[in-house]
C-alpha cells in the first residue's frame, strides 16, 4: 500500500451506472469515489434521482444519441404506432417542433416506454422489450453525414442498417444525477475534501438533467474545484501520516485477503444487485418494492462481508479491484435505494406509483443519505437554493406551443 | 446441447510461472457477443483469476486491445460469428512486456506520449480575458482525423519498427504531434520536432502502413508520419536557404 498525504483531494470519478445491470456507463464506472466520501462522512445528495436516458440498444445498452431524434427520428411500439402522443407529449404534428414527441425530455420519454410495456405493445427481443427508432426518413446522405456513428454501431452491435430498418431501443441508465455533497464552490463538508464532475452533486441537474449538461459538471466545476483546492492547498499546512487510519486500511485489506470458504462471489453478488436495482429501483418504484430492494442491499451488504476472494495473488489483481468496486457499489446502492423510499412524491426520474404528483409543500428538497457503517444510511433533507428560476409546472407537447 | 465456442487464453502470472502458457474455456456461442463477452463470461462464471483491462464496450475508451487470432483487434469489436467454428485464440497486445495475463506493460508508451507534447501551444499566449482561441469548423477539418486516436495500441503491436528499435516514437504519438502541428491554434512544431524529427521519431518508420490497417477509429498515422516528413523536410530545406528566417 502506498500512502499519499495531500492537502487537499479533489474526487472526480464519474458516476455509479454499474449499480444497475444495463447502463450506457463503462465497467468503471462503479461509484468508487462516492462511496470513498460517503463513507468518510459526506453526504450524498439527491441519489433517488438516476437518469434513464430513452435510447440504449439491447443487451450492451450502448447510447444511440439524442442527436438521432434531434435530426428527425421517431418512436415507434410494436404497432407502428407513435406512442408518445398518448402521454401528454402529442400530437405528433407538425413535426419536427420543440418540447412535443420525440423531442419531450429523457425523464417522460422513458416513463413512455414503462407505460407501453405494460400495455404489452412493446417488441420482445432476446434481450428484453424494445420500440424502435426510425431514422429512414433522413435519408442515407445525412445518416452518414451527421450520425456516422449511429450507423456503426447499430450495424455492429445489433446488426440493423438503419439507412434501411428501425432501430431496437429500450431506456438504458445513463446518468447519477445525485452525487457528493459539495457547495457551488465544490468544496465538502469535509474541509481539504473537493468533488467535481458526476459523481458529485452540486445541483446543477435536480431530478431530470439536460443532455450535454456533463459538459458544463466538467468544463465549469472541474474549473472551479481546481482552484479552490489549490487555494486550499495554498493556505493549509501539509497533513501528517494517516497512521491509525492507514493501518486500518491496510488490516481491512488483509482481512479480505486471508478469507475462506464461501458460496458467494463478485459476480454472483453483484448479479444479485443488479437484478434489485433493475426491478424494484428503476423508471417506476413503489414502497412494497423499495422495501424489498433495501432489505435485499442490507442482506447483500452483510453477505459481501464475508466473501472471499478468488484471487488472493499480488499482481494486477482485478479480482481485488472488483471486489472493491462491489463494495462500493453496494454502499452507493444503499444510499439510493433509502432515499428513493423516503421520497414519498413523482419528480423528474424518481416515480413513485403511490405517489404519482410532485409535492413541492413537502418535497421541494435535496435529500442527503448519511452513512451509518454497516447500518442503512439516515436520510435527512436540505432547502432547495431557488434564485431565478421559479418552480412550475412541466408542460410539453400541444400544451407547450 | 446449445452452441459453444473455444477460447485458447494466454495465461502468465510472474509470481508462479516462468514462461507464458494456453488455457482452454469453453463458452457459450452467442452471435452478438464479441470476444470480449466470452472473456467476461469466464471472468464471472468460470476463472475469477483471468486478468485483462476493459471498460466501455464500445470501441471508445480504448483500453482491451489484445492479439485475437493473431491480429491486434479491440476486444469489444472483435464478434464471435467472424470466428465460428474456429478456436479463437487470444493473447496480449505484441510489442509490450506481459504484466499478467492480456495485460500488458504501457508504460514505454505513456512516456512517448507525453514526449511529443500532445497539447495546445499557443503562438502567443493571452490571457483568459482576451477571449477564445477561435478556429473555424474548415481550420479543425484539417486535424479532426487525427483527433480520433483512442490510445488502445493496436498500431504499436502491428508495427513492425517497433518490433526492431523499441525506442521508435510509433504511431499514435507521432499521429498525434502531426495533430497538433495541422491545429491553427498551435505554434508548437518546432518544440515537438526535438522528438518527432529525432532519429527514433518519423524517419524510424518505413511506410508499411500496418498502423493505419488495424486502426479501429481510422486515425490513419502511416498518412500522419509521411506528411510530418515532407513538412520537416521543407523546414530542414528553407533553414538552410534562408537561415533563421523561417522561426
Amino acid at each position: 500500500m502506498v500512502e499519499f498525504r495531500a492537502r487537499a483531494v479533489v474526487i472526480a470519478t464519474g458516476g455509479a451506472g454499474r449499480i444497475f445491470p444495463f447502463t450506457t456507463n463503462g465497467a468503471i464506472k462503479t461509484g468508487d469515489g462516492m462511496a470513498m466520501a460517503y463513507r468518510a462522512g459526506v453526504p450524498l445528495k439527491d441519489m433517488e434521482f438516476m437518469q434513464y436516458h430513452p435510447t440504449g440498444l439491447p443487451g450492451t445498452g450502448i447510447l444511440i444519441t439524442e442527436g438521432s431524434r434531434g435530426e428527425g427520428g421517431i418512436l415507434v411500439n410494436k404497432d407502428g404506432y407513435r406512442y408518445l402522443q398518448d402521454y401528454n407529449l402529442g400530437p405528433p404534428d407538425p413535426w419536427p417542433r420543440k418540447k412535443a414527441m420525440e423531442l419531450g425530455p429523457r425523464d417522460r420519454l422513458s416513463q413512455a416506454f414503462w407505460h407501453e410495456q405494460q400495455k404489452g405493445r412493446t417488441i420482445k427481443t432476446p434481450h428484453g422489450d424494445v420500440v424502435h427508432l426510425d431514422i429512414r426518413q433522413l435519408g442515407e446522405k445525412l445518416i452518414n453525414e451527421r450520425l456516422p456513428m449511429v450507423r456503426e454501431l447499430a450495424l455492429a452491435y445489433v446488426g440493423v442498417d438503419p439507412v434501411h430498418a428501425m432501430i431496437p431501443v429500450r431506456p438504458v441508465v445513463h446518468y447519477t444525477m445525485g452525487g457528493i455533497h459539495t457547495d457551488i464552490d465544490t468544496a465538502t463538508p469535509l474541509p481539504a475534501l473537493f468533488a467535481a464532475g458526476e459523481c458529485a452533486c452540486v445541483s446543477i441537474n435536480g431530478a431530470n438533467r439536460l443532455g450535454s449538461n456533463s459538459l458544463a459538471e466538467i468544463v465549469v466545476f472541474g474549473a472551479r474545484a481546481g482552484r479552490a483546492a489549490a487555494n486550499f492547498a495554498k493556505t493549509n499546512p501539509k497533513p501528517g501520516l494517516a497512521g491509525k487510519a492507514g493501518e486500518a486500511a491496510q488490516a481491512r485489506l488483509r482481512e479480505l485477503f486471508g478469507r475462506e470458504g464461501g458460496g458467494d462471489s463478485v459476480s454472483s453478488l453483484r448479479k444479485a444487485m443488479n437484478d434489485t436495482m433493475e426491478s424494484d429501483a428503476g423508471i417506476y418504484r413503489s414502497e412494497d418494492r423499495l422495501r424489498q430492494t433495501c432489505d435485499t442491499l442490507a442482506d447483500l451488504r452483510a453477505r459481501y462481508r464475508r466473501m472471499p476472494l478468488q484471487d488472493r495473488s499480488n499482481v494486477f489483481n482485478t479480482d481485488l479491484v472488483q471486489a472493491l468496486e462491489l463494495g462500493c457499489m453496494l454502499d452507493v446502492a444503499s444510499a439510493l435505494a433509502q432515499s428513493a423510499l423516503q421520497r414519498k412524491e413523482s419528480r423528474g426520474s424518481h416515480q413513485r406509483l403511490e405517489y404519482t404528483a410532485r409535492d413541492d409543500a413537502n418535497y421541494l428538497k435535496h435529500s442527503l443519505a448519511s452513512y451509518q457503517g454497516d447500518a442503512p444510511p439516515t436520510i435527512s433533507y436540505r432547502d432547495v437554493v431557488i434564485t431565478k428560476s421559479q418552480p412550475a409546472e412541466r408542460v410539453y407537447g400541444g400544451a407547450a406551443t | 446441447m446449445s452452441e459453444t465456442i473455444t477460447l485458447e487464453v494466454l495465461r502468465y502470472h510472474p509470481e508462479t510461472d516462468s514462461e507464458p502458457h494456453f488455457q482452454r474455456y469453453v463458452v457459450p456461442y452467442r452471435d452478438d457477443w464479441v470476444v470480449l463477452d466470452a472473456l467476461n463470461h469466464i471472468k464471472d462464471n468460470l476463472d475469477a483469476t483471468l486478468s485483462y483491462r476493459w471498460s466501455c464496450h464500445m470501441a471508445v475508451c480504448g483500453s482491451c486491445g489484445m492479439t485475437i487470432n493473431g491480429e491486434p483487434k479491440l476486444s469489444c469489436h472483435s464478434f464471435l460469428r467472424d470466428y465460428r467454428g474456429k478456436v479463437v485464440r487470444v493473447e496480449p497486445l505484441d510489442h509490450f512486456p506481459i504484466e499478467r495475463d492480456l495485460v500488458i506493460v504501457m508504460d514505454s508508451f505513456m512516456e512517448k506520449l507525453g514526449s511529443v507534447k500532445p497539447w495546445l501551444i499557443p503562438k502567443v499566449e493571452k490571457p483568459l480575458s482576451a477571449g477564445e482561441y477561435l478556429q473555424s469548423p474548415g481550420q479543425m477539418q484539417v486535424f479532426h482525423q487525427y483527433t480520433q486516436c483512442i490510445n488502445c495500441l493496436l498500431c504499436y503491436a502491428a508495427c513492425p519498427q517497433i518490433g526492431l528499435n523499441e525506442d521508435f516514437v510509433g504511431p499514435a504519438a507521432l499521429a498525434l504531434a502531426h495533430r497538433y502541428n495541422l491545429d491553427s491554434r498551435d505554434g508548437g512544431r518546432d518544440a515537438r520536432a526535438e522528438v518527432v524529427a529525432s532519429n527514433e521519431g518519423i524517419w524510424e518508420c518505413t511506410f508499411v502502413g500496418a498502423c493505419s490497417e488495424v486502426c479501429p477509429k481510422h486515425v490513419d498515422p502511416a498518412a500522419a508520419i509521411q506528411q510530418t516528413k515532407i513538412s520537416a523536410s521543407v523546414g530542414w530545406l528553407k533553414d538552410l536557404l534562408t537561415p533563421g528566417a523561417h522561426r
